[in-house]
């Protein structure tokens, strides 16, 4: 595995041509201290250069001048800082190399930033915009703040790089074990498990314990670092499905006729009979359900914090045994015989939507963490890419020869397939772009066909049940390298996760919320404000915040004659009156306009019907 | 939440419930009432901070007792029997050594904050003897000149048994003048004619004054913007004005059911707390019409007076039981060293709640209080009253020429004239 430098890293020899080249400008504060550091030690004529040089770094030292985001904690700064040299000198004499805040590059700053600097502020009362433009300030200052502290981010992902012309497809593990040190070559392992029969595996939020199941039953829980088992049962049943819930305390096992819950030791500690039959499991770590899709076609929330069951969903789509959810808005995808796909809420007995996705059933659907991509595959043979964010078209498809019976995506976006005892790996170009199906990025064979597939968080690990055992395999590149400390953390002690549950227990979002768009809940709800209005004028009998009649302001002595008042206000209501005769005539030049776009989209060839259409 | 873009998905959801929690936990935690300080053997009638002391509190009562607290032990330090009759007012010197107060016996006396030394009888430091009743007294902020009213605003020197010049408008008796803070030449005063003057005590004759509805019981001037006075009105209503533009207030508050009869600034100047007859005191911001807050307990009778500490943090309000009592401004603020992860916690919070504050259910919970019985009922019946009459208005407005019913906005509703 090689890491990729980071380009930001590697300017200082740049720095050294850029010194003899550029002539240094003169400013006119400098006049007096020039002199005075001359005299005080030898050294900071080299120092003086590099300060100089230091606003230059970032490349794009253009964009820099123009936009508000570097000005502010470089510019207004600097005078300051001059203002009293003998300030900044400590007793040795010497000078701080580097005076003022530490510059912040811009496109850093503007990966962090929330707004969208391109819309312009509305037109709105002058409280209203001052405390948008206060709100404007703070966000910008909190970017800046955020991407001085990507600095602590130490950690860079992975990945694998061909020599010239090589296929990295070709590169088998043996070879990637090879290559990495002993603590990664650690994670690839292999559990010949033949007797209990195909496995499902699901790995805990914080990526350190993995759990399986096999078909006839046997069921295990084990540190996967250490290789700590935690427990193994047989439960005599067979198993359709396993999933730790909201820590690795507690796992829901789907069993041939009811969902049960044991705990890390592999004691019993609950039977849901409410969920019977049940073929996949979805646990929805910030609502506290567990969704259970069941071969009777319902789909079932189960809030595992009170034990309750809040929503039971008739697909009325048949048996389910398709189900994915969507990590950015705790939506439900389900796939049917029919080829759709369709999404759940447990606030909506109806779907929110339902996509065509395949001829023929759905076999396997895979969203992505951030929630823009979902992966199809169908009895079709093919393998699609649709994009979630409002348009739910495909962005990508490829026929491959078998086509996949499970898909599952990285929290990098790297997508796999599992084929028979195949597995691919897709990966994409650039960050937060889809995997492109043409070439993959890694293939491997396993000793039997593929039962269930899951990428390790916070590990470049792909766990694979399959009917032979259980195999971790290494994937250079899949997981997100820094973790999240206070959310999911790989490290944390057993007093840790009891805090860390309590916090979770009393954030958990209600379940009304689940809905396709999680930031709808920050917006502004126009439609029921202006409703809101509507009634009130209708109440009132007039409108309260109508603009008031102009009414023309009395003037010095002499100039405030009845005439003049009528004038001034005769003035102000005409240019009223051509304002609205000109809009209204705008209005009207649209209206024609659409219509003769309207006119020529259809009217390639008239036909009878057109007189019908007005 | 963590700064990496990629992992702040679901924020919003996330963050309302906290904001929720945090709005919860703000109620569960709500105890404002800190201490009731007893002893005077009638109705507390003034109140006075001290202006170098956060722990001394000047409090005069009705049957002319004077006594100095002090509210870190919670006792009482000094007795001084002032006046006969009711203690009027009383104000402290700017420097702290001395107090004013006025009786009803027609005297002002100043005295001496600290107590007397062994042997040594109680005494004034002076006595000034007037021809009539003062009503209140207010310090100048910088100089060593107050002024009292009564009959007319008398403007005194400190070395003077003679004041340095009396400014009436109208033959009424007046109720309260203040100083303002910071421009300390301009005065307010509220007479009982229902208007409400301002004077400027370099030209020896009123400026303004602006007339309305009903009588103005106290008026407080802001401490951070100049020209901006609240008035304690007996309609139930606070106003709030600007000195500039006397013909409309900058907003009409209104919460309490009865009449209000004090009204004291926070040292921020963002909101005040006002004292009413309806036993109850409200806290408002200075830019809403609702107040934030209301305090009341079972024992507390007709409130009289009411301070804001100049810390900001706690409030001290005079009753008609004889006791004073103390209030927590922020109702759920935790006393005491906060540790640097409480401090963050409670920041975060603050800010949750800020942003969530217009949700629907979020704004219920924060909203909601406790009232007692007859303050509840008497809202409710004052919501009946005010609906009928707009209905009223409104009928009238449909069923007459468009524009010969002229529409009055609630602020101008009760300003009847301003004069100059």
């Amino acid at each position: 595995v090689e890491t990729a430098p980071k380009p930001g890293r590697d300017v200082p020899p740049k720095k050294d041509k850029l010194q003899t080249k550029r002539k240094k400008p003169r400013r006119y504060w400098e006049e007096e201290t020039v002199p005075t550091t001359d005299g005080a030690s030898p050294g900071p004529p080299c120092n003086k250069k590099n300060r100089e040089l230091r606003p230059q770094r970032p490349k794009n030292a253009h964009i820099l001048k123009k936009s508000r985001i570097s000005k502010k904690p470089q510019v207004p700064k600097k005078p300051r800082e001059w203002k009293n040299p003998e300030s900044q000198r400590s007793l040795s004499g010497a000078q701080d190399p580097f005076p003022g805040p530490a510059p912040v590059p811009v496109e850093v700053v503007q990966k962090f930033c929330r707004i969208d600097k391109s819309r312009k502020l509305p037109r709105s009362k002058a409280k209203t915009r001052s405390r948008l433009e206060v709100a404007e300030a703070e966000e910008e200052e909190t970017s800046i703040k955020a991407a001085r502290s990507e600095l602590l981010l130490a950690e860079e992902p992975g990945f694998l790089e061909g020599e010239d012309g090589e296929d990295t497809a070709k590169i088998c593990q043996a070879d990637i074990v090879e290559a990495v040190d002993i603590a990664s070559a650690a994670k690839h392992f292999d559990l010949n498990l033949r007797q209990f029969g195909p496995y499902r595996l699901n790995y805990s939020r914080t990526g350190r314990h993995l759990a399986f199941g096999g078909r006839r039953g046997h069921v295990a829980a084990l540190d996967w670092v250490t290789k700590k088992l935690m427990c193994e049962i047989n439960v005599m049943e067979a198993v359709r499905d396993i999933r730790f819930l909201h820590s690795e305390a507690l796992l829901a096992v789907a069993q041939n006729r009811w969902l049960h819950i044991y705990d890390n030791q592999g004691i019993e500690l609950h039977c849901i009979r409410r969920c019977d039959r049940v073929t996949r499991l979805e646990f929805l770590p910030f609502h506290f359900l567990l969704a259970t899709a069941s071969e009777t076609g319902f789909l079932t929330y189960l809030d595992v914090s009170v034990g309750k069951i809040v929503a039971a969903l008739n697909a009325r789509a048949g048996r389910l045994d398709v189900m994915s959810q969507n990590p950015y808005n705790a939506v439900i995808h389900l796939g049917h015989s029919n080829g759709t796909v369709s999404l759940w809420s447990p606030a909506m007995k109806e779907p929110l939507a339902k996509i065509l996705c395949h001829r023929g059933g759905v076999r396997a659907v895979a969203v992505d963490s951030t929630g823009t991509y979902m992966a199809t595959s169908g009895l079709d043979h093919q393998l699609k890419i649709f994009d979630l964010r409002g348009t739910y078209q495909p962005l990508s498809t490829r026929t491959l020869p078998q086509g996949a019976g499970h898909l599952a995506f990285s929290q990098r976006g790297l997508l796999v397939a599992g084929m028979g005892d195949v597995v691919n790996i897709w990966a994409g170009q650039g960050k937060a772009s889809p995997p492109s199906l043409e070439q993959p990025y890694l293939t491997h064979r396993l000793s039997g066909p593929v039962h269930g597939l899951q990428f390790c968080p916070f590990e470049d690990v792909l766990g694979v049940g399959h009917s032979g055992g259980v195999t971790s395999m290494l994937v250079p590149g899949a997981g997100e390298p820094n973790f999240d400390g206070l959310e999911s953390n790989p490290y944390r002690s057993r007093k840790q996760r009891q805090e860390w549950e309590v916090k979770a227990l009393l954030e958990k979002v209600p379940a009304e919320l689940i809905c396709l768009d999680p930031r709808a809940l920050a917006e502004v709800d126009v439609i029921s404000l202006e409703q809101g209005k509507k009634e009130r004028i209708e109440r009132l009998g007039y409108d309260p915040e109508a603009k008031a009649p102009f009414q023309p302001k009395p003037k010095q002595k002499g100039r405030s004659s009845t005439a003049s008042l009528v004038k001034r206000k005769r003035k102000v209501m005409d240019e009223e009156h051509r304002d609205k005769v000109r809009q209204s005539l705008q209005q009207q030049q649209q209206q024609q306009q659409q219509k003769e776009t309207k006119a020529k989209s259809t009217g390639a060839r008239p036909s009878a019907l057109d007189r019908f259409v007005c | 939440m963590s700064a990496k873009p990629s992992w702040t998905y679901r924020e919003v959801p996330r963050e309302y419930v906290r904001a929720l929690n945090a709005t919860k936990l703000e109620r569960v935690f709500a105890k404002p009432f800190l201490a009731s300080l007893d002893g005077h053997r009638d109705g507390v009638n003034c109140l006075a901070k001290h202006p170098k002391n956060l722990a001394t509190v000047l409090s005069g009562a009705c049957n002319g007792e004077v006594r100095i607290w002090n509210l870190t032990q919670r006792n009482c330090i000094r007795t001084i029997q002032a006046h006969e009759g009711f203690v009027q007012g009383i104000c402290t010197r700017f420097c702290g050594n001395s107090f004013f107060t006025v009786g009803d016996d027609k005297t002002v006396k100043q005295w001496k904050m600290d107590g007397p030394g062994y042997g040594e009888e109680e005494e004034p430091l002076h006595t000034i003897l007037g021809k009539t009743v003062y009503t209140g007294i207010d310090h100048h902020w910088k100089e060593a000149v107050f002024a009292t009213c009564g009959q007319q605003v008398d403007i005194w020197d400190e070395q003077r048994t003679n004041p340095i010049c009396s400014m009436t408008w109208g033959f009424d008796s007046i109720s309260s003048v203040k100083f303002n803070p910071v421009e300390t030449f301009l005065l307010g005063s509220c007479a009982s004619d229902r208007n409400i003057v301002l004077y400027d005590m370099r030209q020896a004759t009123p400026l303004k004054k602006v007339i309305l509805d009903m009588r103005t019981n106290t008026i407080c001037w802001n401490p951070m913007e100049v020209f901006i006075f609240t008035a304690a009105n007996e309609d139930y209503n606070l106003y709030t004005f600007d000195m500039c533009a006397l013909d409309t207030p900058v907003m009409v508050h209104m919460d309490h059911v009865s009449a209000v009869l004090d009204v004291d600034y926070s040292p921020t100047g963002k909101e005040f707390v006002s004292a009413s007859f309806d036993k109850s005191i409200r806290i408002f911001p200075v830019d809403k019409s609702q107040s934030r807050e209301v305090y009341h307990t079972k024992r507390m009778q007709h409130v009289i007076c009411v301070k804001w500490t100049s810390n900001s943090k706690y409030i001290m309000c005079g009753s008609d039981e004889m006791n004073i009592r103390l209030w927590k401004a922020n109702a759920s603020e935790k006393l005491g060293v906060l540790t640097s992860r409480e401090k963050a916690a409670k920041d975060y919070n603050q800010k949750l709640k800020e942003k969530f504050q217009h949700y629907l259910h979020i704004k219920h919970i924060a909203r909601h209080r406790h009232l007692p019985k007859s303050i509840y009922s008497q809202i409710q019946e004052q919501c009946i009253m005010k609906e009928a009459c707009q209905r009223k208005e409104v009928n009238r407005i449909k069923h007459s020429k468009p524009g010969s019913v002229p529409i009055v906005s609630e602020k101008k509703k009760h300003i009847v004239a301003v004069v100059k």
